[in-house]
């Protein structure tokens, strides 16, 4: 601890008055700690001399964290209260950090702000940053950017198969995927849905309804919403029409994808870079993005992504959410879209022509505007892992559908006791 | 001796020790019984908000661990790496021993430093040299298998192939340390016991079964133990390499406390794993002393 309080005197001194302080956490004119994570951490660098050009006062520190060590990393910062000003967070980790207190909500200066509009934003990604609290919902973070689910597939492949267009209902779905497999004579898959992944089943399931019940407290994956998009999924792993296989035993799958082993493919908005990246030149023209098909016609999908929040205890929340509204405006956006591929969350960043005039993003687009958030509850990231080895087992029908849902839905309830009594308790006190 | 005398004997001897156990009482005893305190609760996320969220919930956190199929799939898993690696670690080790205190063995300071070198090393830094070693399409294991006509191993990918891929790497990089204490109990063994026993007519193979094996039983007895509770406490090696995948293979009883501790923050859970492994541990530590204390009368 000396040594780097040592250390920080040191630089303090070689960097001359311009850092002066640098090490004081609590001085509401130093400069700005921010956190980022991956990628993004990597080009904020780039978007902020704009930034400095418009407030001349303020610095920023940006500090990466590796994604895999990140929570982490935050949940013993909070403990530790060594959190920084602001932060990017990934939106299913916001009621965790709303239940620890950690967030500044952001409805004031979002309504007294001539940059971000709240409208503006689409509806289902701003909605996993609204949150209970004891005085009706709030606004606890602003999406940076947003990432969702759809389809990838093989145009040359369907149009063989004899279908026009993509599908965009289960039954139509279906129908391609079995004419593809029976095609293929067991060379080829109608689709690929990785069995680690769990964001596929958990998109078909919010098309159907609440996987929780009781007001967050219970599962309901025992219940027939979540039964009908557990049967379709699993169906399609026991029909053939789908390999029962995870991410490490297809070891690459824009190779898989190239060949033909499948048609569709469930995945996120990263991957039209790389499709246009690592397929070969004579594979490009043959592949699109479509929107996700529902039980009957377009359905919605995953709303993921990450948001940019606000800690209570920072002393220099003024200069920080400058820092935010900058990172929000449809032109940093569109810039930022342009370094990282990562998706505007706002319908005006969207007007740029480079995404307006791209095919594959307009199908994210559509999707944009049906997106629908998971349960807002800090124990939902364990609970939709312990969902996909469940859907697991049913796939390889080492259980029934009904045995296994029941025995989810068991854990569940236990997992989420603690919830229960928090809420008498609270209903006691009032 | 007088009663004065013997209490200033004491007081000098309470003394002496005071720093050592005022150490111990604070970074041993204290931790441990907080630890204790700690299992007996529901400490977790909302607990960290607001501290009189916490329950005292008595032995409920244990009684729950025990009906969890993924702890009972760690404490199997870990049993694994125990079961087949520690014979295996410890076999590597005495054979490098008897190797380098062979009298025909040449350069032996340098074998020594070479075989002792993965343990003085960072289990994260070759932890990813290993992850090249073992790459299915790529990894140097697999195309000397496939040099001799074995086809390659998904050795990180295969939920069989990962745990052995673990001991692999584990005994690699712990046999040295063992290596060096054998081969000290080696090098204290009499040259004029191995001259009498020839003298008997004893060749190397009874030599080592009569001679050697016993006089270094003791030793081998504590390098267990020791070896035992280390391999009992699997971390890094799974945490750099498979994350506990895949299929959950690789999940130690310390990456699921880890887990349930700083992924899910539900420290209460993670103490009472840690008071369960230790209890395993112990159990497991003293079953072999009493193996130690057979008639013969050799004690560790």
């Amino acid at each position: 601890m000396q040594r780097r309080g040592a250390l920080k005197g040191l630089g303090g001194l070689a960097l001359g008055s311009a850092l002066a302080g640098c090490g004081r956490r609590d001085d509401p004119r130093g400069p700005l700690h921010f956190w980022a994570m991956g990628r993004e951490a990597e080009v904020v660098a780039d978007l902020l001399p704009a930034f400095y050009a418009r407030h001349p006062g303020v610095t920023v520190l940006v500090q990466q964290l590796p994604v895999s060590a990140a929570h982490e990393k935050l949940l013993t910062a909070y403990a530790g209260d060594s959190l920084p000003d602001l932060c990017q967070l990934g939106n299913t980790w916001l009621p965790e950090f709303t239940a620890l207190d950690a967030l500044e909500p952001l409805d004031a200066r979002v309504a007294a702000s001539g940059v971000v509009q709240r409208e503006d934003y689409f509806a289902g990604i701003l909605d996993t940053n609204l949150m209970a609290t004891r005085n009706g919902p709030r606004l606890f973070g602003l999406p940076w950017y947003a990432d969702t689910r759809l389809l990838f597939y093989r145009t040359d492949l369907l149009q063989a198969a004899g279908f026009a267009r993509p599908p965009q209902s289960w039954a139509e779905w279906t129908d391609a995927m079995r004419a593809i497999t029976q095609r293929g004579g067991g060379q080829s898959f109608g689709a690929l849905l990785p069995l680690n992944e769990p964001e596929p089943l958990l998109a078909m399931a919010l098309q159907q309804g609440a996987l929780l019940a009781d007001d967050d407290t219970r599962g309901a994956f025992s219940k027939p919403a979540f039964r009908k998009a557990l049967d379709f999924y699993s169906g399609l792993f026991h029909e053939g029409l789908a390999p029962a296989m995870n991410d490490t035993q297809i070891s690459n799958v824009w190779d898989e994808f190239a060949r033909g082993l499948f048609t569709f493919y469930i995945t996120g908005p990263w991957n039209v870079g790389e499709f246009r990246r690592r397929l070969p030149a004579s594979m490009q023209g043959r592949w699109s993005t479509a929107p996700l098909p529902g039980p009957d016609g377009p359905g919605v999908s995953t709303a993921g992504g990450s948001s940019l929040v606000l800690f209570r205890r920072s002393p220099r929340q003024e200069s920080a959410w400058k820092l935010i509204e900058f990172l929000s405006e449809p032109e940093t956006m569109q810039r930022f879209y342009s370094l990282t591929g990562d998706l505007p969350p706002r319908r005006a960043a969207w007007r740029s022509p480079v995404l307006a005039n791209d095919a594959q993003a307009q199908a994210f687009l559509q999707q944009l505007d049906r997106l629908r958030a998971s349960p807002k509850i800090p124990e939902w990231e364990r609970i939709v892992q312990e969902m996909q080895q469940t859907a697991e087992r049913v796939v390889q029908r080492t259980q029934s559908a009904q045995a296994a849902t029941a025995q989810l839905d068991a854990w569940v309830d236990q997992v989420l006791e603690k919830r229960r009594w928090l809420r008498e308790r609270a209903g006691a006190s009032r | 001796m007088s009663a004065v005398a013997r209490r200033g004997v004491n007081a000098v001897g309470w003394t002496l020790a005071a720093p050592a156990l005022v150490v111990i009482a604070v970074f041993f005893a204290v931790p441990v019984a907080a630890g204790l305190a700690l299992s007996l609760t529901d400490f977790d996320l909302y607990a960290l908000a607001d501290i009189a969220t916490m329950r005292f919930v008595g032995l409920q956190n244990y009684t729950r661990l025990l009906q969890t199929p993924l702890f009972w799939q760690a404490l199997g898993n870990t049993f694994y790496f125990v079961v087949v690696g520690v014979p295996v670690s410890i076999g590597l080790s005495l054979a490098a021993a008897l190797l380098l205190n062979a009298r025909v063995a040449k350069w032996q300071p340098f074998f020594r430093t070479a075989l002792f070198a993965p343990v003085v090393t960072t289990v994260v830094a070759v932890a990813v040299i290993w992850r090249y070693l073992l790459h299915t399409r790529y990894g140097l294991i697999n195309q000397g298998f496939a040099a001799i006509g074995i086809s390659p191993i998904d050795w990180l990918g295969n939920p069989h192939w990962s745990m052995p891929a673990i001991i692999l790497f584990s005994a690699w990089k712990n046999f040295g340390y063992n290596m060096v204490i054998l081969l000290a109990a080696l090098q204290a063994v009499p040259r004029e016991l191995y001259e009498s026993a020839r003298v008997d007519g004893a060749g190397p193979f009874r030599q080592f079964v009569d001679l050697t094996f016993p006089m270094l039983t003791p030793t081998l007895v504590m390098v267990g133990i020791m070896t035992i509770s280390g391999y009992f406490q699997l971390f890094a090696e799974p945490y750099v390499m498979t994350q506990g995948g895949p299929l959950r293979s690789t999940v130690s009883v310390l990456y699921f406390m880890y887990e349930e501790g700083f992924r899910w923050w539900n420290l209460g859970n993670a103490s009472a794993v840690a008071f369960l492994l230790f209890v395993v541990i112990f159990s497991v530590s003293w079953v072999l002393l009493r193996f130690d204390r057979d008639p013969t009368g050799a004690t560790a």
